[in-house]
């Protein structure tokens, strides 16, 4: 227990004292990813809008006609999950894609994972601007429950940061795993209920989806903003409950092969 | 109180089929039994500590376990044996052109090394024309760092970390950057910097750098420890005759058999140049005519007994001969 609260203090130190190169890393990741796109900062929100647009069209008939709000019942689904996958993609690739550095300079690695989790972030905020430019469309009043909105986003960040954590150690030593991952992302979306409602399957299935922590973040979503209500204090925990899990678990696993990357590179 | 102190380090080398290796075919190897690991010792019981002010000069042929060690000293990799304590920040300055973002321009690269190097913003901020002064890239600030030259990207870098007021430098070959003239500007700011005081560690293939920059020597021969000496004129000496006969010493006593066979031997190739030179000369003296002849001779004579020669009298029989 001591040797935990110690590595927290020294992690919180590490921090402190990187600060500027932590910032220079975001900068660097945003800059990466806007500079040779003509649209630059306007694709994030463009991305979501013409992938709402899709799913619109093709999914209202089938779904949509029986769903109250459906564009942002679609909406919910799709920002969130567009906001896990590109922190985990980003997250598992930031390790080796600086090895270079890492093999040279002695910084402390999980800098890099952090510093695309935030631009992601800071992403997903870009979205969030369609997200609220649909509520008035859509007809949703706006309430000062909203505020709690920023609780799921915590979660997912979060859970992000364990499933990197996770993922960018493996793919250190497997580099096929980038492969294997997109069919997971893909059988994850399907899982997720993002363009259809779950009520049709029985009860006991409905349970099974609060098996995936994805889902779980996107039903806070649409309870929040289409139900207009506050989910349960369960709810919550369960949230911060899988977020917490897949953190220690990426820690625990970050830490066991920590010392062993440099060989790999 | 040593500033660095290294105890019995061991350091295991992991290579062979893991690199860059998928899952997939991980199992397969696997399940075929032709999956090889190598485990070697990259460096093996090395003991040694150092005191403020202390220039340690490491040497050894390549595959010598020079770079781990120091990985292992910055903090890059961790000792699988024995311990490594470091006092003070260190600043390693090791293959200084990687690790750069091409697609990043020459002034943000410059913020991000200076960042990665643990300088604050306020500080590059200060320093940042001066960097860009020093390495001459005044007109490239906007550029892409893939437009630049290779001898750009390493003086941009040896710019910046010249910066560094470290309480220890770790310098890994890297004193010989950029071109001819850059080259001097950078020893010079090297030598100002190694004056102030600052402990620090040398690995360099050049002998003579290392016997004008180091307080003490590390032989290191295939990860294993040969000598730690503060005596620099002796190690280098014995360094230098190892390389021609390849017997590394195994005590001190050899070592500085070693050190008296090099001086022999260096002697002895200079004896050997001179009286080459003399021969040839008298061979001048013995066919050549007269004026040719002379000159032969005072060049001997200058050889073996300068002080016999009346420089002035030569001087007006050159002028002499010459009219």
């Amino acid at each position: 227990m001591e040797s935990i609260g110690k590595s927290i203090k020294r992690t919180a130190g590490n921090l402190r004292k990187n600060k500027f190169l932590f910032e220079e890393l975001v900068k660097r990741d945003f800059e990466q990813k806007y500079k040779r796109t003509i649209l630059g900062m306007g694709w994030s929100v463009l991305a979501p809008l013409l992938q709402l647009l899709v799913m619109k069209i093709v999914f209202t008939e089938f779904f949509g006609k029986n769903t109250p709000h459906f564009t942002m019942y679609l909406l919910s689904g799709n920002v969130v999950m567009s906001y896990y996958k590109e922190a985990t993609k980003n997250g598992m690739t930031s390790l080796v894609s600086n090895s270079s550095i890492i093999t040279k300079i002695n910084v402390p690695k999980y800098l890099f994972l952090f510093s695309k989790n935030v631009s992601a972030l800071v992403n997903m905020g870009l979205t969030m601007i369609v997200f609220f430019f649909f509520c008035i469309i859509d007809h949703i009043t706006f309430h000062v429950d909203f505020v709690m909105l920023l609780y799921p986003i915590l979660c997912l960040l979060i859970l992000n940061l364990g499933v990197g954590m996770i993922l960018s150690a493996l793919y250190v030593f497997f580099r096929d795993i980038t492969y294997l991952y997109d069919i997971f992302l893909t059988i994850l979306t399907y899982l997720s209920a993002i363009f259809y409602t779950i009520d049709r399957f029985p009860e006991k299935v409905q349970r099974m989806f609060l098996l995936n922590p994805v889902y779980v973040i996107i039903k806070y979503f649409r309870v929040l903003v289409i139900d207009g209500q506050v989910p349960s204090l369960q709810y919550h925990m369960l949230c911060m409950g899988y977020a917490l899990f897949f953190f220690i678990i990426g820690c625990i696993f970050y830490k066991a092969f920590n010392k062993r990357f440099v060989y790999y590179f | 109180m040593s500033v660095i102190e290294c105890n019995n380090v061991s350091i295991k080398y992991i290579t062979g089929d893991l690199k860059a290796i998928g899952l997939k075919e991980y199992v397969v190897r696997k399940l075929t039994n032709n999956y090889h690991i190598t485990e070697f010792w990259a460096d093996r019981n090395i003991t040694f500590s150092i005191e403020e002010g202390d220039m340690l000069g490491i040497i050894g042929s390549n595959g010598a376990g020079k770079s781990t060690l120091l990985k292992a000293i910055t903090g890059i990799m961790v000792p699988s044996e024995g311990s490594v304590k470091v006092k003070g920040n260190i600043a390693a300055l090791l293959e200084l052109a990687s690790g750069f973002d091409g697609n990043m321009t020459v002034k943000e690269n410059a913020y991000l090394r200076g960042a990665m190097l643990g300088y604050t913003r306020e500080f590059m901020n200060q320093k940042y024309k001066e960097i860009i002064e020093f390495s001459e890239l005044g007109d490239f600030e906007d550029y892409m760092f893939k437009q630049l030259s290779s001898g750009m990207k390493s003086r941009l870098a040896f710019a910046i970390a010249c910066l560094v007021e470290p309480d220890i430098l770790i310098l890994d070959e890297v004193l010989s950057v950029g071109d001819g003239a850059f080259r001097k500007k950078s020893g010079d700011k090297m030598k100002e910097i190694l004056e102030s005081g600052v402990t620090g560690i040398l690995v360099s293939h050049s002998l003579s750098q290392v016997r004008e920059l180091a307080t003490k020597i590390l032989w290191l021969d295939h990860g294993k420890q040969v000598l730690f000496t503060d005596d620099v004129e002796t190690a280098c000496n014995a360094y230098g005759e190892f390389l021609e006969t390849k017997v590394l010493p195994t005590n001190w006593e050899e070592t500085e058999k070693l050190s008296l066979d090099y001086i022999e031997r260096v002697k002895n190739e200079r004896e050997e140049k001179r009286s080459k030179e003399i021969s040839k000369l008298e061979k001048i003296l013995a066919e050549g005519d007269k004026d040719t002849a002379v000159e032969a001779a005072i060049k001997i004579i200058s050889h073996r007994t300068p002080e016999l020669l009346d420089l002035e009298k030569i001087k007006e029989w050159r002028e002499e001969n010459n009219s």
